[in-house]
């Protein structure tokens, strides 16, 4: 692809609001997750809830966008000055030449689930006050960012499940390469909800513990909500030694199963096979890997077959999912923020929360990070999977 | 720079009210034969495995369907293709069924009503039925998704130089989300694009984003079709290629946009 610089990225999680928290926590190896107090949810698991999303009021003109998925999607808007940088991209380029990408599994589905709980007792009609369009629609956290700065441009939410948001990178660099666009907001939001605690809980993929990635007793995921963006633009001929690039992205389809990975990783492989031709690199240029890491037995194997398959020992790895939990559609947009923080900073994170390496996966030969390590890095990997097989690779660098 | 959303088109599959297939939709749009009402009538997914044939919602049967006949029509291998699935909705009667659990005492869902609650369900199940490792795209933009769905497919023929099946989908809720989101009935359209002319072509199209409304149809019952089923917003580029006329049309996409496709047979 043609390098694409990140001019400007944020992300929210359970680890707090921003880079600044998000990085002070990475350096601790510290987690945000919590047991599950969610709403009525009575389930033994944990959970990686984000701060202050029910404080956050959406401007009144976007009110009847107003769901928990769009306060989060605000919240982090307007932070770490992404909304103000948006702005100023739209006053380079024009309204219709910035484009809007975003990948969401949940959408504003808590919504309609308690839209249910109010339905009136005799006809069972959803009360007056419940919007399809802008809160339960898979697009509607698309057309709220749309809204709310005004863009005019093409827009689209992906959601292929967990691997949304970073599916949403790849689509980016297409729509800027073919013309249609000169820049594009792209990331990730989704947002705690009945659906998805009780749906994975349902396919006993959710563990009582906080999760723990790779590691021998892990047993299920913690899951988590999040957001987090990045503006993409053209590199310029000589990046600044700092700029954080988008150099190749690779998906592909597992053709298995809809809720289960080839066991093997093929899929998997092939998708991080298709980002590094994408970006020009071999195996042994990537200097980190943020695995996709769900802390699920039968995912973290999967996973870890493919990359020792494809990187042998040679590549240091780990899963960050045990700091801020699975934020599932959004998780590909948080990682590929947490793979340019570890750029910028030379910062390998440890895996939070994994004590033993699985010895199965030891035996591959997996450099998997148990603590932090530190040391300069010129090109990182980011691995996204999701149910129905849907895989996304992305390749983030440093200029120099 | 838009010219290069361009393509041709090996394949079309469609399925809607009282439409069976292209080669019926094609005589009802070039005016040949007069359109009739009726309900859409979803065949059994055939390449399928058994127990998942059986459980297949109203929403996968529609979408392979729709692919399959595109596929089939260019005479390509499947199993090779790039897809993008794009949709308004999700299955509406399986989403009914775990919110009404979700808000009864009784939340212990379905394992695999959850599964097939993700957007990307259709897309998951034309994998395992194709074998197709392919990248697969799925969008949502509302009503809208066809010319998203478009505009994706179209990037990527263009940066891939590879062909790509589109597959746009819709189908109706059960209320009582059907009151707030009245989509009457199932109904899709697959085009599969190629970057190359064959002779399996059907047609050339070329793309730009452009201001101005969207083309109507002439036939009332055409254009609520059209209004009322999202992927069905695709009807006035099929009734062009339909009359084999080259030119102009006008698809709907996100306001004040809309598509302008440029058609040559």
């Amino acid at each position: 692809m043609i390098p694409l610089q990140l001019t400007h990225f944020t992300a929210s999680t359970c680890l707090g609001r921003g880079l600044a928290p998000t990085l002070a926590a990475l350096d601790a190896q510290a987690n945000g997750l919590k047991r599950c107090d969610f709403e009525t949810v009575d389930l033994d698991t944990w959970i990686g809830e984000v701060d202050g999303v029910d404080a956050i009021h959406l401007p009144a003109a976007l009110a009847r966008h107003d769901c928990r998925n769009n306060r989060l999607a605000l919240l982090a808007l307007e932070t770490d000055g992404f909304a103000d940088a948006v702005r100023t991209a739209i006053d380079r380029y024009g309204k219709r030449r910035v484009g809007c990408f975003l990948g969401t599994s949940t959408a504003g589905i808590l919504q309609t689930e308690l839209a249910y709980r109010r339905r009136d007792p005799a006809t069972g009609a959803l009360p007056p006050d419940f919007v399809y369009e802008t809160t339960h629609n898979t697009y509607s956290v698309g057309g709220f960012v749309r809204e709310y700065f005004g863009l005019e441009g093409p827009a689209a939410v992906v959601s292929t499940a967990c691997s949304s948001s970073a599916k949403v990178f790849a689509q980016a660099a297409r729509m800027i390469e073919v013309g249609l666009i000169d820049a594009a907001l792209v990331g990730g939001v989704d947002s705690l909800c009945l659906t998805t605690l009780y749906g994975f809980a349902s396919l006993e993929l959710t563990s009582p513990q906080p999760c723990r990635p790779y590691d021998a007793a892990r047993d299920g995921i913690s899951i988590g909500e999040g957001a987090a963006y990045a503006l993409l633009e053209r590199a310029p001929a000589a990046p600044a030694a700092d700029a954080v690039l988008l150099l190749g992205a690779g998906e592909s389809s597992d053709a298995y199963h809809m809720s289960s990975p080839h066991p093997e990783g093929l899929g998997a492989r092939l998708a991080m096979a298709a980002a590094l031709a994408d970006a020009g690199l071999a195996a042994g240029d990537i200097g980190y890997i943020n695995l996709h890491g769900t802390a699920t037995p039968a995912n973290d194997a999967a996973e870890g077959k493919a990359v020792a398959a494809l990187f042998g020992d040679r590549v240091p790895c780990s899963s960050t999912k045990g700091a801020t939990g699975h934020t599932l559609g959004a998780a590909g947009a948080v990682e590929a923020v947490i793979g340019a923080l570890a750029l910028r900073h030379g910062l390998l994170p440890g895996s939070a929360q994994t004590r033993t390496l699985d010895p199965a996966l030891a035996a591959l030969g997996l450099d998997y990070l148990l603590a932090n390590r530190r040391a300069p890095l010129r090109y990182v990997l980011s691995n996204s999977f999701g149910f129905g097989g849907s895989n996304c690779s992305l390749i983030l660098g440093r200029a120099s | 720079m838009s010219a290069k959303l361009a393509a041709w088109i090996d394949g079309i599959g469609v399925l809607a009210p009282g439409l069976a297939d292209w080669p019926s939709a094609r005589a009802v749009l070039a005016g040949e034969t007069t359109y009739v009402a009726a309900p859409t009538v979803l065949p059994a997914p055939a390449i399928l495995p058994p127990a998942e044939r059986r459980r297949a919602s109203r929403l996968v049967k529609l979408a392979l369907a729709i692919g399959i006949e595109a596929v089939s029509h260019a005479g390509a291998d499947a199993a090779t293709l790039a897809t993008v699935f794009s949709s308004s909705c999700g299955d509406g009667h399986n989403c009914h069924a775990l919110c009404e659990q979700l808000a009864s005492d009784d939340r212990a869902v379905s394992p695999t009503r959850f599964h097939n609650s993700v957007h990307n369900t259709a897309a998951g199940y034309w994998g395992i039925a194709t074998g197709a490792m392919a990248p697969c795209q799925v969008l949502c933009a509302y009503d809208w998704s066809f010319g998203a769905g478009l505009v994706e497919a179209l990037a990527q023929v263009a940066t891939t130089r590879a062909p790509v099946l589109l597959i746009a989908y819709d189908a109706e809720y059960p209320e009582p989300i059907h009151a707030m989101r009245p989509t009457r009935d199932a109904a899709g359209v697959a085009l599969l694009l190629s970057p190359a002319r064959s002779d399996s072509s059907v047609a050339g199209l070329s793309l730009r984003p452009d201001d101005g409304p969207a083309d109507t149809l002439a036939d009332p019952a055409l254009e609520t079709l059209r209004t009322n089923i999202p992927a069905l917003r695709a009807l006035p580029l099929l009734a062009r290629i339909a009359r084999g006329a080259a030119g102009e049309t006008g698809i709907d996409y996100l306001a004040p946009l809309r598509l302008v496709v440029e058609v040559l047979p």
